[in-house]
């Protein structure tokens, strides 16, 4: 007798992914973004992204080294963190931004918590608010696609209710406009994205309620009267695209349940919608986000589902 | 003597208000935008935590036990007026750049905590070290936050520039730089007790 039976617990079934193969995944389904970006705004933004990624895992494997703990440099988690962030920034930043964003998005927005699977906030994003609260004039200093002159970005035009440019539908949506350099082109995002959802590595909960929310907004309320806003523009400008997808969807600090995910996205579509529409910067999806993710521990609360064989709790 | 170079001691690093005690964070947060500030703040709080506990001590047989709390905050708004007129006539900038968060010295949980705590119970002697060291340990922490953020958020410290080409992170200005600023340092100042 060799083979014994051998009665373990569930589950039974085991899939062939694991937090490392996945985080990989999303890393190779932002890179057509990412080069489109480079395509669109020139080598320098290549070195933006590569700076951003390295000084992110060189930190993470820095603090894991100095609190002795084991060191996941490898686990895809710290080069997805310094991709994004690279991802939100305007194309022309000095290069010490990335690298201090980076520092500071793992270092704070991540490690203090105790690294993957710890923190509240979506690292990237902390990073990203950093920079901005912190050196507003480079990080709203954006250039025009195929150029160096600085221009500002489309909705930050709408915002000053200046003459728009013709930017087309067919512009915003594979890439030529301002913005920063792995939001601009809509295409190669919605390609990463679909390649994600179809693996189900993310679920649509999060991203169409959010993009939905925010159409609906700027329909009703973006117009000179109501029910006459541009909501096309609304979608296709901006980070939404990259947020709702990339960064809204993080496994970590989105909730857990469907229903709870619907609730997260529409109330990043609202967020983000009144920013723009009646608040001080251009764009608000990075605060939308990082404020849901505040939320996220009462929305698991309130959405938790029934225990099969139990009763409703009252 | 001995265990009054004691209670004058607890207060700086044992027992400091702002790092281990955790009170006073409301004007630690306010006023730690540069070190001058911070000195400032530290010295007018420190002055009416020496007073206070002083008289308090002094008049803690008189103090009818269930009107304690409003017996004391007389005895500190007094020492907050003091300071406040003083501060008006000698250092009008002060004043201005320290703005509401010196009449509120009043509700410092520092200097209520204090009264309550300490010198409604003790000698005045003693009271009056407590309130000395507790007085010299919060303005300590808050030279040292204060340092922090203007070095980081200004580049400057005492409003000199040191590093030329250094562009701060104006972050470290606001009040949520504060609150990490001052999260940070509670969290090394755990790390240090636990280690000892």
């Amino acid at each position: 007798m060799k083979r014994k039976l051998i009665v373990s617990s569930s589950p039974h079934l085991h899939k062939d992914e694991s937090v490392i193969k996945i985080m990989w995944m999303v890393v190779v389904s932002l890179i057509p973004a990412g080069a489109v970006g480079v395509f669109v705004f020139g080598l320098y933004a290549f070195w933006i992204i590569i700076l951003g990624i390295i000084t992110a895992v060189f930190t993470e494997g820095l603090i894991e080294i100095l609190t002795k703990r084991k060191v996941t440099i490898l686990d895809g988690s710290a080069v997805l963190t310094g991709l994004l962030l690279a991802y939100n920034l305007p194309p022309r930043v000095p290069l010490w931004l990335p690298i201090v964003g980076s520092f500071f998005a793992i270092a704070i927005g991540k490690q203090v918590f105790g690294g993957l699977g710890q923190n509240i906030f979506n690292p990237a994003l902390v990073g990203r608010i950093f920079l901005m609260a912190s050196w507003p004039k480079y990080m709203t200093a954006f250039t025009k696609p195929f150029d160096t002159v600085t221009s500002a970005t489309p909705l930050a035009l709408l915002k000053e209710a200046k003459f728009i440019e013709q930017i087309t539908y067919l512009d915003l949506f594979l890439g030529k406009r301002g913005g920063c350099i792995g939001e601009v082109c809509i295409f190669s995002l919605l390609l990463g994205a679909l390649f994600l959802l179809l693996r189900g590595y993310i679920s649509w909960h999060i991203p169409i309620p959010y993009i939905l929310t925010v159409g609906l907004f700027a329909y009703i309320f973006g117009g000179k009267t109501l029910f006459s806003g541009d909501w096309l523009f609304h979608i296709l400008s901006g980070g939404l695209i990259l947020g709702a997808f990339f960064m809204a969807t993080d496994y970590v600090t989105s909730p857990l349940t469907a229903k709870g995910q619907v609730i997260f996205g529409i109330g990043c579509g609202i967020i983000t919608s009144v920013i723009r529409l009646w608040g001080g910067y251009p764009e608000g999806v990075s605060y939308a986000i990082l404020m849901m993710n505040a939320v996220t521990p009462i929305i698991d609360r309130y959405t938790k589902t029934r225990i099969y064989g139990t009763r409703c709790a009252k | 003597m001995r265990k009054v170079i004691g209670e004058f001691l607890k207060g700086i690093i044992k027992e400091n208000p702002t790092f281990v005690l955790a009170l006073g964070l409301c004007p630690t947060l306010a006023v730690s935008v540069s070190i001058i500030n911070g000195i400032g703040m530290g010295l007018a709080a420190s002055f009416v935590l020496v007073g206070s506990n002083l008289i308090i001590s002094l008049i803690k047989n008189f103090i009818p036990q269930r009107i304690r709390i409003p017996c004391f905050i007389v005895v500190i708004a007094t020492f907050v007026t003091i300071t406040e007129l003083m501060m008006k006539a000698y250092s009008p900038a002060l004043n201005r750049a320290l703005g509401i968060y010196v009449p509120l010295i009043v509700v410092n949980c520092i200097v209520l905590g204090r009264a309550e705590a300490y010198a409604s119970k003790q000698s005045v002697v003693n009271s009056f070290f407590d309130g000395l060291g507790m007085g010299i340990g919060f303005m300590l922490a808050l030279i040292l936050i204060s340092a922090i953020r203007e070095f980081l958020g200004k580049g400057e410290l005492f409003g000199v520039n040191l590093i030329r080409g250094f562009e701060p992170a104006f972050f470290f200005s606001l009040p949520s730089g504060a609150l990490l600023v001052i999260g940070l340092l509670l969290g090394f100042f755990n790390l240090f007790k636990a280690k000892s």
